[in-house]
């Protein structure tokens, strides 16, 4: 009985999976710049730096799939240019903009081949990832809680994995900070999609600006191995 | 406005260029780019593991107008880029595409990788896969799919075989032996006519594509071989399996 009962979770993990051929893995989620700027030396550091991410951008991302989950799932998508609008309000790098647009037309481009809906079309020139996040969750039969977990765990496993390229760390310690994660990114999630009834102006803008200028930084830098 | 694949009307050859790293596949590019732009409207896109040094390169070779060469940066995964997740390449080649129609090539260079790295079918039409002999002579008895299967096998600076201690013409037959009489052309810049052939290579290819005739080819992956195990007690057998 229970199996007849486990819900969408493949559709999740489908979703979710550092796997899903959207090209994430050109990211680091600023952990990159973080670490050139010698502010991430150690798994200490990396914990921190991740966790910190998660609060903040993560869960900023998380909220804003949550709300275009939401509208998507009810058909309503005339909200999205102001959600677009209120993300933007939320990201002051103009280089993290342009990042998170540009993942989420790659993400749009691939669930779009992937599994074809009007809904993508209807997402506008170049929308954010989160935004796009939400709309794939919706289209896959997912909620707002799945969409918000979507993202969180992509939000925070991408830039996990860019450590083992770019600082000396064992991956198992790596993969140990996520596991020690995972119930914090749940109770994320939850928060995340209590925002969907709310006005979008209403929803949360956790932010961490030092990324913001670091972002800017790396862009300009000669010598990088990861896009952001 | 979405981000449509159905260009079919836009729609230019793409070519893809791969092999390892410093054989000249920018190189490759630039004589293309140099001899063919009277006749064909191109665009090219580079990978590369870090920043934008091969796009930065041939923009400096003034090959091309710059707004027609574009980077796409790939995460110090050049292998992914162009077989296991092509979205960054595909929406780069699509974008150009769009952006300068009609155009009718858009050449693709992938990151330096190594010799199992080739294109998916799902972003290239056809690819070249570069060799040179200052690689090592034995490199092309390797095989491997770009080797021996990529459409096109280029040999690239033959004119250093002599420093080099390699013999070019034994080197073009082991590779003629390895692709079952698919091309190899041998190549130097400092040999026009090895350069024009290339280019006849390209013309040949964009009428046949043109002329809805060409079938694009994976390569595919490194292919299954056997490991002849002088102490297999293990199996009794020999075995097969693929490398990743």
């Amino acid at each position: 009985m229970q199996v007849h009962e486990i819900g969408k979770q493949a559709a999740l993990l489908l979703l979710a999976d550092g796997r899903l051929p959207a090209g994430g893995y050109a990211h680091s989620g600023g952990l990159e710049p973080a670490i050139t700027a010698g502010r991430v030396t150690d798994v200490a550091g990396l914990e921190r730096f991740l966790i910190g991410r998660t609060e903040t951008a993560g869960s900023l991302a998380a909220s804003f799939a949550a709300a275009a989950c939401a509208g998507s799932q009810g058909g309503d998508l005339s909200g999205l240019p102001m959600l677009e609008a209120e993300l933007d309000a939320r990201i002051p790098s103009p280089e993290l903009r342009k990042v998170s647009r540009d993942l989420g037309r790659q993400l749009r481009r691939a669930m779009n081949s992937i599994h074809p809906h009007s809904h993508f079309a209807a997402l506008g020139r170049a929308p954010h990832q989160p935004v796009v996040m939400g709309v794939a969750a919706a289209v896959l039969g997912l909620g707002p809680r799945e969409a918000a977990l979507a993202i969180l765990h992509e939000n925070t496993a991408g830039a996990a994995a860019a450590a083992a390229k770019l600082m000396r760390i064992d991956p198992f310690e790596v993969h140990a900070i996520l596991a020690r994660m995972t119930a914090r990114l749940d109770r994320l999630a939850v928060k995340a999609a209590e925002f969907v009834n709310r006005p979008f102006a209403d929803l949360p803008a956790p932010g961490s600006p030092l990324t913001d200028i670091a972002a800017e930084h790396h862009r300009r830098s000669d010598v990088r191995l990861f896009a952001s | 406005m979405t981000d449509e694949h159905k260009t079919e009307e836009t729609r230019a050859l793409r070519l893809g260029i791969a092999g390892p790293v410093g054989t000249g596949k920018s190189s490759v590019i630039a004589a293309l780019c140099r001899h063919l732009r009277d006749e064909f409207a191109i665009g090219v896109i580079t990978n590369d593991i870090y920043t934008d040094e091969d796009a930065r390169f041939l923009k400096s070779e003034g090959v091309l107008p710059e707004e027609r060469i574009r980077a796409v940066e790939t995460g110090a995964c050049p292998h992914t880029a162009i077989r296991d997740d092509v979205t960054m390449n595909l929406m780069a080649v699509e974008d150009m595409e769009r952006d300068f129609a009609p155009l009718d090539i858009v050449l693709v260079e992938s990151g330096g990788d190594n010799l199992t790295a080739t294109f998916s079918p799902a972003l290239v039409d056809a690819q070249i896969f570069v060799l040179d002999v200052a690689g090592g002579g034995d490199v092309a008895r390797k095989g491997g799919p770009g080797i021996g299967r990529a459409d096109l096998l280029v040999i690239n600076k033959i004119d250093l075989g002599e420093h080099v201690d390699v013999d070019v013409v034994q080197m073009v037959t082991d590779a003629e032996n390895a692709r079952d009489g698919a091309p190899v052309l041998p190549l130097s810049r400092k040999r026009p006519e090895t350069v024009e052939k290339l280019c006849d290579w390209v013309r040949q290819m964009h009428k046949t594509y043109a002329a809805g005739g060409h079938i694009p080819i994976d390569p595919g992956p490194m292919a299954p071989h056997h490991h002849p195990h002088a102490d297999s007690h293990e199996h009794g057998h020999p075995h097969s399996h693929s490398h990743d």
